[in-house]
């Protein structure tokens, strides 16, 4: 009973979302009957749709799932916009340098590229709050600001493609990178690629490590009270790095299945990370709160707002509402989601730990956290 | 690097820059207040988002300036309410309910504007109010006199939250309630309503943010601030939750601002290198946070909702 009440928070909280969107299309002049069913069947309406919804799900399954294991061990982790490019980046950049290889070996490195890439880009905000009790939360929003200029840096100048230059266009893009890269297509006259799988693969890797592998162990011991993990000699601040290392991996996956799934086959820039990434960085946290911070349920939790915004797009099609709403809804279910009560104590269970890494027992001056919601 | 070494070039780059520090003094001031009393706001970047786009249709459809400032700042404490609600009454997780509030005003701008707006328009700005004499004095009054009011009541705004945080009752109340609420509240503060007092004057001051951000551009597109309310939480840390730190952060991030485009202009910075450049304010505020992490402390109670037993 209590597993179904908790199901069914998230389902409640989507639903007052709806009733928002309802009044903004009523606002806006559309029959929000009309509206939904423009959404509904331009999400799920046929094989076609199912599929482009599985596409856009993809980089929502693996963010969401970093998301997940970065606050199992209580880190925060907002720079999923910034690791996606990273690892886009330098999956970009295997595929210029090796185009030879033969797929079956390109398309692997270049995935895993995209973990290595994505990785580095979320040590980097681990590293600083290890060692330098840097908040992540800061650091990897700045880190996202760095991530774009540099990757509009890269494919301005030293990776643009040469006939961009030759023909004084100059739009900010590679050239067409190796097939050998590009993943397969696995139901043909659709878009589902390798990319699908590969993301559930991930998610079901992520839980598997968080709850079957001694790292897990770690990260949920560090979540759970990093002061009695210390005390048990768990490497607290490794451990946070790894956290933050292994969010920034799945999402650098992502960005490297974005540019190798992509019907273009390029990667492009419009000068905003947004243009790149369709903002996956932050909707991948909405599916993951959604998902109750569980990498399997993510799954399923990101196929629904994949069709969020296939749905949007479709909406935008026909009833000329701008697609831009399936981004402000996505923010109204953040916020309903959050605030219920139930999803509210269990994240605050989660996060119980944050604020004990930041203020260590032994160094805390303040009196005990005062007026704590009691988590149950 | 000889062109730029010039009077005129160096008053007018600092002219700049404090023209451009004007929206992250307003809203860093205001995530100040609501962190002091122990909130944390993420969703600066879409109060500021929602209250330009207001505030630019506003002026746009009506032609009026002073109401279109008042829309940009009605819509900031509307936002206010709204947080409040969120944090104080739900007590919802700060960190992710901000995200919240920031993807909410992403999209909705970006939606109203296709649908309200669609190309965009020019509106007039906001005028420079030149103060009499002072800004005769020549590079000086170009630097420090000729600004627009919103420029100059941001500036103002320095002394007079020092002055509420310290001097008045409920600025004592803010701080007890982010120390230690459980004391305030054993004193009989109610927490509950000095943490919403202090949210809806954050908020409103984000829209006034967004507010002198859209006027003085007199234009507005999808997400116009480009990580400047993100920049302005920074600021927050960067001031150790002081009126002056913030203020000083805000004027460094608007003189960088301002030299980066001078540099530009000037063929300093060459073309190729231009995005290289716009990382140096998320490169600079990383810098100071690994220098000033461990040196100042937030508030005590920062994040961590208040209920009574």
């Amino acid at each position: 009973m209590h597993r179904l009440v908790s199901a069914a928070i998230p389902m409640l909280a989507a639903l007052a979302a709806f009733a928002c969107a309802a009044i903004v299309l009523v606002a806006l002049g559309a029959n929000p009957l009309e509206g939904f069913q423009a959404m509904y069947t331009g999400a799920f309406g046929n094989v076609d749709r199912l599929s482009a919804t599985a596409v856009r799900a993809v980089p929502l399954v693996l963010v969401g799932a970093g998301i997940s294991i970065s606050f199992r061990a209580s880190v925060i982790n907002i720079g999923g916009e910034g690791q996606i490019i990273a690892g886009a980046l330098l999956s970009t950049v295997t595929a210029l340098a090796l185009p030879g290889l033969p797929p079956i070996v390109l398309i692997p490195l270049v995935l895993f590229a995209g973990l290595v890439g994505g990785g580095i880009w979320g040590a980097v905000p681990g590293v600083l709050k290890a060692y330098a009790s840097v908040n992540e939360i800061l650091s990897t929003i700045m880190l996202n600001i760095v991530a774009v200029q540099f990757m509009n840096y890269m494919l301005r100048s030293p990776l643009i493609d040469p006939l961009e230059i030759e023909r004084g266009t100059r739009i900010p893009q590679t050239e067409r990178l190796s097939d050998n890269a590009a993943l397969p297509t696995l139901i043909s006259g659709t878009r589902f690629n390798l990319g699908v799988p590969v993301a559930v693969a991930a998610a079901v890797g992520a839980y598997i490590i968080l709850w079957r592998t001694p790292l897990g162990f770690r990260l949920r011991a560090v979540g759970h009270s990093p002061d009695a993990a210390r005390a048990a000699g768990i490497p607290v601040e490794r451990s946070v790095v790894s956290a933050l290392a292994l969010s920034g991996s799945l999402a650098g996956l992502a960005g490297a299945i974005l540019v190798f799934g992509s019907e273009g086959q390029r990667m492009i820039t419009d000068g905003s990370s947004a243009g790149f990434t369709g903002s996956a960085g932050f909707n991948g946290i909405v599916a993951a709160l959604f998902g109750g911070l569980h990498p399997l349920w993510t799954i399923p939790s990101a196929y629904l707002f994949g069709g969020l915004i296939t749905g949007a797009n479709h909406l935008q099609r026909v009833l000329q509402v701008p697609a831009a709403l399936a981004v402000s809804l996505n923010g109204i279910v953040v916020i309903f989601v959050v605030s219920s009560s139930k999803v509210r104590d269990r994240i605050g269970a989660i996060l119980k730990a944050r604020r004990e890494f930041d203020h260590p027992a032994n160094e805390s001056t303040s009196s005990p956290p005062a007026g704590e919601v009691a988590a149950t | 690097m000889s062109d730029f070494f010039t009077a005129t070039v160096l008053f007018s780059t600092l002219a700049a820059g404090i023209r451009l520090s004007t929206p992250f003094l307003f809203a860093g001031l205001g995530e100040m207040v609501g962190q002091k009393s122990g909130v944390l706001n993420l969703g600066v970047e879409g109060v500021m988002l929602l209250s330009a786009f207001f505030a630019y249709w506003t002026a746009l459809s009506t032609g009026s300036l002073w109401l279109a400032v008042l829309v940009g700042t009605l819509v900031g404490l509307l936002m206010g309410v709204v947080y409040g609600l969120i944090t104080v009454v739900f007590h919802a997780e700060q960190g992710i309910s901000g995200i919240g509030i920031f993807l909410f005003g992403l999209g909705f701008s970006d939606l109203m504007f296709q649908e309200k707006v669609g190309t965009p328009k020019f509106t007039s700005k906001l005028p420079s109010v030149d103060i009499p004499l002072l800004s005769d004095i020549p590079h000086v009054g170009v630097a420090f006199f000729q600004h627009s009011a919103m420029t100059y009541a941001a500036f103002v705004m320095v002394p007079l939250v020092m002055i509420l945080l310290r001097r008045t009752t409920f600025g004592t109340n803010v701080r007890a309630a982010g120390e230690n609420p459980e004391s305030a509240d054993s004193l009989g503060v109610s927490v509950a309503r000095i943490r919403f007092s202090a949210i809806v004057i954050g908020n409103t001051l984000a829209g006034v943010a967004g507010t002198a951000l859209v006027l003085e551009l007199g234009i507005f597109q999808p997400n116009l601030t480009a990580g400047r309310g993100f920049i302005a939480i920074a600021l927050v840390y960067f001031g150790a939750w002081r009126a002056p730190g913030v203020m000083a952060g805000a004027l460094l991030y608007g003189v960088v601002e301002a030299t980066v485009i001078t540099w530009k202009a000037l063929g300093i910075i060459p073309r190729s290198l231009s995005d290289i450049s716009a990382m140096a304010p998320a490169v600079i505020t990383i810098a100071a946070l690994v220098i000033l992490a461990r040196r100042v402390k937030p508030p005590a109670a920062l994040t961590q909702p208040f209920s009574r037993h």
